[in-house]
């Protein structure tokens, strides 16, 4: 392996205006290869819109958005998620009528090679890759515990297991960096401590690059290698956990004290 | 692995099932083409032409989610299509005495055979998939309602056509005399096809993706679905069927005329479609059929009656106030419909001795409803 440094994903002087209000001011960063990087911040901070950019729900007003080197900016979401992001939402966004089986699957839809007219005559070409398709989901399913609930709707399961069913989709694409949207909101702390673990987990057995957005401090500070901090759209703070602790400037914007 | 051959066996074995039901099917038309009379047949053919027509709505409303009200459209291209190319040229001559008929059509008419009048319908059907595909393009690029508004203005420039483009459809007086041959083999054939064909897309990973975009288009988009692509194949193909189903209704009662494709069409489609269940395609081709006998049956209502003293006239229409009735109590107390999003499949049918010994009711009966 190349022992340089390979940046995953590049954000250049990112700036999204709605309207008068600068949602996000001037964003730059550059995530490394394998990273586990926080971006945290109070409410309407702009945290989720920096994903929205990245992911292409927004396009940005300047700046540009690199994946591996390549400008992304201003593509559609779907050909995002083909050349390798994916993304969980901050409140669930599942398949609700879907089984969770069937949830995954969707996720491989933009890998299909079949034609549709195989697919509507049901060829012998078309169902040879539905059952590759079907094991392939089922393994991953495996992979994170989710089989016994593999033919359960997905809106009738449990909390915890939507936003783990969730992260299964979002692996499903087959990304190479993937982004979480508050993955521990409405969790108790045992389940946030286990869900720590789990985000370890998959990045080491899916070789990912990892960006999330979080509020539970104690996630944020327990597995984030790097932590970014923005605040009314512009970047004031970034370091190692036990730097950011400290820092004045993230403790005044958190605390709403005076400033500097 | 031994899962794996379960899986590649019970695949055989429906797709076995499904060929001795569509026997079973044959058989039965053929005691009915001899057994049963004309005006019994005629029923049986339309209920046919409903599921063609009824299952292709279902793939763009309950499927992908998209309301579109322009069946009835669709099915007008594909009906007129069908008549111009069927009528036999001296009939032609016959009709047009006002105006004359525009070229090609007044020096060509297709042999009234089976092979021709199968491409008649297919190049009807690709008629109605070209009307879907140019009223997708703008209608698909916004997000939200404009489908139906679209759609549904589509419809009416078409009746407008249909009552004025004289040299083409000769107006408000229509054609008459086009071949009786949407036969009830023709009629039950293609709703035996429409109705595989839209059951395989909705189990692929084409009709996946579909529901996906009916359940969240953002999420669909963020997982790699192409939201416009996927709108467009479901409304394009519904498109085909719709335009096979007016190409099948025309030479079933030989006479065609602006006034047979209003936008009550669209509305008994969608009356269809609710009261089977959106998203469910076994429902519809069960409430299509029904709805056409129902239909018939109803007739009585609209007789002149006498209860007791009082005498009522007749009241044509009367059987659209008791469907429209019907309709709206099933969106005050079963708003899923008859079958929900439940599929009636073969792997269903097997598993009931399973769930009669464990006493457990099948989920997706209890399902709770999510849309609001």
């Amino acid at each position: 392996m190349d022992t340089g440094r390979h940046i995953v994903l590049k954000l250049s002087d990112l700036t999204i205006k709605f309207g008068g209000l600068v949602a996000v001011n001037n964003f730059n960063l550059e995530i490394e290869k394998g990273e586990l990087v926080g971006l945290i911040g109070p409410n309407g901070a702009g945290k989720t819109t920096v994903f929205n950019i990245v992911t292409g729900q927004y396009e940005p007003t300047e700046g540009r958005v690199f994946l591996h080197g390549q400008d992304i900016t201003g593509w559609r979401p779907n050909l995002i998620a083909a050349a390798g992001i994916a993304r969980t939402f901050q409140n669930v966004r599942l398949f609700t009528g879907l089984t969770v089986l069937d949830n995954v699957l969707v996720s491989q839809h933009l890998r299909l090679k079949s034609h549709f007219l195989s697919a509507a005559l049901s060829l012998p070409t078309y169902s040879g890759e539905e059952r590759r398709v079907r094991t392939t989901a089922m393994e991953l399913l495996e992979r994170l515990e989710l089989v016994p609930y593999a033919k359960e709707l997905a809106g009738n399961l449990p909390y915890g297991q939507q936003r783990r069913l969730e992260i299964a989709r979002a692996l499903a694409t087959n990304p190479r960096l993937l982004l979480l949207d508050e993955p521990a909101a409405g969790m108790n702390p045992e389940e946030t401590a286990r869900l720590m673990k789990f985000i370890c987990r998959i990045r080491d057995e899916f070789d990912l690059t990892i960006f999330l957005i979080e509020h539970d401090m104690k996630l944020v500070m327990g597995i984030c290698e790097r932590i970014r901090v923005i605040d009314y759209g512009i970047s004031i703070a970034e370091g190692m956990p036990d730097e950011i602790k400290r820092d004045p400037r993230v403790i005044a914007a958190y605390l709403g004290e005076g400033g500097e | 692995m031994r899962k794996h051959l379960y899986a590649a066996y019970t695949k055989h074995l429906n797709t076995l099932l499904t060929l001795i039901l569509v026997g079973i099917l044959f058989l039965t038309l053929r005691w009915a083409d001899t057994r049963l009379d004309d005006f019994t047949l005629r029923i049986l053919r339309t209920g046919a032409v409903y599921i063609v027509a009824a299952v292709s709505y279902n793939l763009i409303n309950g499927i992908t989610g998209q309301f579109s009200l322009g069946p009835n459209g669709f099915m007008a291209l594909g009906g007129y299509t069908v008549a111009l190319l069927m009528l036999p040229l001296p009939q032609k001559k016959f009709v047009w005495f006002l105006k004359p008929l525009i070229w090609p059509f007044n020096s060509f008419s297709f042999p009234s055979t089976g092979l021709f009048f199968s491409l008649a319908l297919i190049l009807g059907g690709l008629m109605g998939a070209l009307g879907a595909f140019i009223v997708g393009i703008p209608s698909f690029r916004l997000r939200g309602d404009y489908l139906a508004i679209a759609t549904f203005g589509f419809g009416e420039i078409i009746f407008v056509l249909a009552n004025n483009l004289i040299p083409l459809t000769n107006g408000p007086l229509g054609m008459k005399g086009i071949p009786e041959l949407a036969s009830i083999y023709w009629c039950f054939g293609w709703a035996v096809i429409a109705t595989l064909i839209v059951k395989n897309i909705a189990n692929s990973s084409y009709g996946r993706a579909m529901k996906a975009v009916r359940d969240d288009e953002v999420a669909a988009e963020a997982m790699g679905v192409s939201v416009f692509q996927t709108k467009m194949l479901a409304f394009v193909v519904s498109g085909f069927f719709a335009g096979v189903a007016g190409g099948l209704l025309v030479p079933l009662i030989t006479t065609i005329s602006p006034t047979l494709f209003t936008f009550t069409m669209t509305f008994n489609l969608l009356i269809i479609i609710v009261l089977g269940g959106l998203g469910s395609i076994t429902g519809s081709v069960i409430t299509a059929f029904s709805f056409a006998i129902a239909s018939e049956l109803l007739r009585a209502v609209e007789a002149p009656m006498n209860i007791g003293p009082i005498h009522i006239p007749g009241i044509a229409g009367m059987r659209m106030v008791v469907f429209s009735a019907l309709l709206v109590l099933l969106m005050i107390f079963y708003r899923r419909g008859i079958f929900g999003q439940f599929e009636l499949s073969w792997d269903w049918i097997r598993s009931i001795p399973a769930k009669v010994a464990d006493k457990e009711v099948p989920k997706k009966w209890t399902r709770e409803d999510t849309s609001s």
